[in-house]
């Protein structure tokens, strides 16, 4: 009997990208909590170079790295919807965002959230700039995958969900209707469609968690 | 018009990465060597995101991203050549996992362990030890990261072989040494004297020479 079972924690978008990749296949799957502070020795073995959740065990063999995980997952199970396009430049260009999302934009918005003053004004133009990537990446697609949720709008679920909450605490507008309409409705339809929205952490518990990390280091 | 091109710089290991893989699988394919204090407007044009090579061009299609080209590269040419990636989901996992803490972490830390002085140094060159025993150990009993046969891995890590060595002669540092890593200096021998990556690998001297004026313009930039 196939055994899957994911190591995560509960705020994490990047724990989250493997539940959604998952729940999509329809993989049954066994999780367990992460307490961050308190890694349990399971995680500590199945992933010594990083000791990070996501971790997926697979008949005991662990994968980490969100993205490397959803690679695995659709790969090995093929039923069921796709994550990533059959058609390899398509692919390439899948695995290109969700390497844009994950290193380019995410430095972005560390280095305007660690700044301060004429820094951070410089720095939330990057990130505008390389916005406006993603914005015309949308044009004329419901989703960066087209039609339905792929490897990029997984890998996206950072950005449209996590991300407006941190500006929102750090008082940042980063996502303005009318410099990023794509964007903007993708992140409406996306954040909308039951299959995300049924798998998303309550909002108004993750500003608490968050506010309560900003207050400890603050 | 050639079918596949790729802007590259012959000093670049991410660009020497591509041009292994494509020759590896002997594709045929046009060379442009680009300037970095002068991009082309092909450059600006096919990767106008990062701005940056390698950019392999296939039928007018770009793709940007060494990793990213090396598997476009398997997908596209799976039938001709020896493989890049394995051919099992959970290997193909793993030889995705290394790569990406080749260019995430040891990457950026040996450079850091070279470049940089003082206290920054010596955190970043124990780092990079703790970094390379990793790769010691995932490289132990194995002729290549891939197996019997080069791979992704190996194609990624030609970093270590080659660029960081050539980088340890220059600032003088000797931080990948036989006794704390046998089996990744081991490997390295073997790597950098395949007849293949020998013929790919970019010409010693010349590499000496540009990370001479690399470090030159450091210590100046820091002096001043």
């Amino acid at each position: 009997m196939a055994e899957v079972k994911l190591l995560g924690t509960w705020g994490s978008p990047f724990s989250l990208r493997v539940e959604m990749a998952l729940k999509l296949k329809g993989i049954e799957y066994e999780y367990v909590e992460e307490d961050l502070s308190n890694k349990s020795s399971l995680l500590l073995e199945s992933n010594p170079v990083h000791k990070k959740i996501p971790v997926l065990l697979h008949n005991g063999k662990p994968i980490a790295e969100s993205l490397v995980i959803l690679e695995y997952i659709d790969e090995t199970w093929q039923n069921g919807p796709s994550i990533l396009p059959k058609n390899p430049y398509d692919r390439a260009m899948a695995r290109f965002w969700a390497k844009f999302l994950d290193d380019t934009l995410a430095e972005a918005f560390r280095k305007t959230f660690a700044s301060a003053g004429d820094e951070q004004v410089k720095a939330k133009e990057q990130v505008q700039e390389l916005l406006k990537f993603l914005d015309n990446e949308l044009k004329g697609k419901k989703f960066f995958g087209g039609e339905s949720i792929g490897f990029v709008d997984i890998a996206g679920n950072a950005l449209a969900y996590w991300m407006e909450i941190f500006a929102e605490l750090a008082g940042i507008e980063f996502i303005a209707t009318d410099k990023l309409p794509h964007l903007c409705a993708w992140m409406e339809v996306y954040l909308n469609s039951s299959f995300v929205k049924e798998h998303l952490p309550d909002r108004e518990k993750l500003v608490d968690s968050f506010r309560a990390r900003f207050q400890k280091t603050g | 018009m050639a079918e596949v091109k790729l802007l590259g710089l012959w000093g670049s290991p991410f660009s020497r990465r591509v041009e292994m893989a494509l020759k590896l699988k002997g594709i045929e394919y046009e060379y442009f060597e680009e300037d970095k204090k002068n991009k082309s407007p092909l450059l600006l044009k096919y990767n106008p995101v990062h701005k940056k090579v390698p950019v392999l061009v296939h039928k007018g299609k770009p793709i940007a991203e060494s990793l990213v080209i090396l598997e476009y590269i398997d997908d596209t040419w799976g039938d001709i050549g020896p493989p890049i990636l394995p051919k099992t989901p959970y290997e193909r996992a793993m030889a995705r996992f290394w790569p990406k803490f080749i260019d995430e972490m040891c990457i950026p830390t040996l450079r850091r362990a070279s470049w940089s002085e003082g206290d920054e140094k010596e955190k970043a060159k124990n780092e990079a030890a703790t970094l390379l025993k990793i790769l010691d150990v995932e490289v132990k009993g194995k002729k290549f990261f891939g197996g019997e046969t080069l791979g992704l891995v190996d194609i990624a890590a030609g970093f270590i072989a080659c660029w960081f060595g050539v980088m340890e002669e220059i600032v003088g540092t000797q931080i990948l040494n036989k006794d704390e890593f046998p089996n990744l200096c081991d490997w390295i021998e073997v790597f950098n004297n395949d007849n293949f990556v020998k013929q790919n690998l970019p010409p010693r001297d010349r590499l000496v020479g540009k990370y001479e004026a690399h470090y030159q313009a450091v210590k100046q930039a820091r002096a001043a």
